[in-house]
């Protein structure tokens, strides 16, 4: 499986509405990051979740934000960051 | 269990308000949940598919991980720049060495470093190193550790009792989905030439998580 994004690439979190057994926490989501690494690819969490095989496989991602992209009152450094594992379909190119 | 409690009492008694009643009774219905993996459970082993005694083994082993085995692992990779690489990029194969097996999730080793400090949580659940470091602690698994460790971690760090330099850069860790973390703490100052066994003492659960740093060598004292 190939991946679309590579490390160092700015990507958007898409800010989508989801029910279901979903890995991508709200805090992050419409949040812009950059790709960290490539995880590989696993099955996808959202239909794993419900009975099913959890294909096709999903490629998965860590994006490393800044914490003040995260919260608008952040207090601490401006060189805090939070590290979380994303699936591709839930990122756009930023 | 029994709604009756006789209550033999051969024990000592702590003075707290009893009644005559369980501290914790079994009030609620069982979930929905627990009532179809009994039905899953009971069929798998009538058709023969695994035994009981599989999955009493099975519990057993799990509840047999504490975070000895993590300390341990820490302490080797303080002590062989080696087996460090290979915990930090190929962390399955350095795991096997330990007899560990994550499959099928992956271990993410993040490494506490004079400018970085790593601390891990998981927002969404409580997902965490078991094969690593065994039951996660009840306050791992709380609403306020999961939503405040993202957001205030320099608040939370300091409430566990750990100062962080402000100079020094904090990296959450949200454990989300298929990866599992393990914090490598920095080696403290004054164990040089220390054997592995030795290091491991120094290594708690706590700052495996990245809460804390590993002990220091006056701590451990007497």
């Amino acid at each position: 499986m190939e991946a679309r994004f590579q490390p160092g690439d700015r990507v958007r979190i898409l800010d989508r509405d989801q029910p279901g057994h979903v890995r991508t926490p709200i805090y992050v989501r419409g949040k812009t990051g950059v790709i960290e690494r490539i995880v590989g690819s696993f099955p996808n969490p959202e239909l794993l979740a419900v009975g099913h095989s959890g294909l096709p496989y999903k490629m998965l991602y860590r994006v490393n934000f800044a914490q003040s992209e995260l919260w608008d009152d952040y207090d601490g450094k401006p060189e805090d960051t939070l590290e979380i594992e994303i699936y591709e379909h839930w990122l756009a190119p930023a | 269990m029994s709604e009756t409690h006789e209550h033999a009492h051969d024990h000592e008694h702590p003075p707290h308000a009893h009644d005559g009643k369980p501290i914790q009774e079994d009030a609620l219905p069982p979930l929905e949940a627990h009532v179809l993996e009994t039905a899953v459970r009971e069929l798998l082993i009538e058709k023969g598919v695994i035994s009981s005694d599989d999955i009493r083994r099975s519990i057993e082993e799990r509840e047999s991980r504490n975070p000895a085995l993590g300390a341990k692992i820490v302490a080797r990779a303080w002590a062989d720049p080696e087996f460090k690489s290979k915990l930090m990029n190929e962390s399955d194969e350095a795991l096997l060495t330990f007899g560990i097996n994550m499959s099928p999730m992956e271990l993410c080793v993040v490494e506490n470093t004079q400018e970085v400090h790593n601390m891990v949580v998981c927002t969404l659940c409580s997902c965490y190193p078991r094969p690593v470091l065994g039951i996660p602690p009840a306050w791992y698994k709380r609403r306020d550790y999961r939503s405040r460790a993202v957001r205030e971690p320099r608040a939370v760090l300091q409430e566990f009792g750990t100062q962080i330099p402000e100079a020094k850069q904090v990296r959450v860790h949200d454990s989300n989905a298929d990866l599992r973390y393990l914090v490598l703490p920095q080696r403290p100052d004054g164990t040089e030439g220390w054997d592995e066994e030795q290091l491991a003492k120094l290594v708690t659960r706590d700052s495996m998580i990245g809460v804390s740093d590993a002990l220091t060598p006056a701590e451990i004292e007497d």
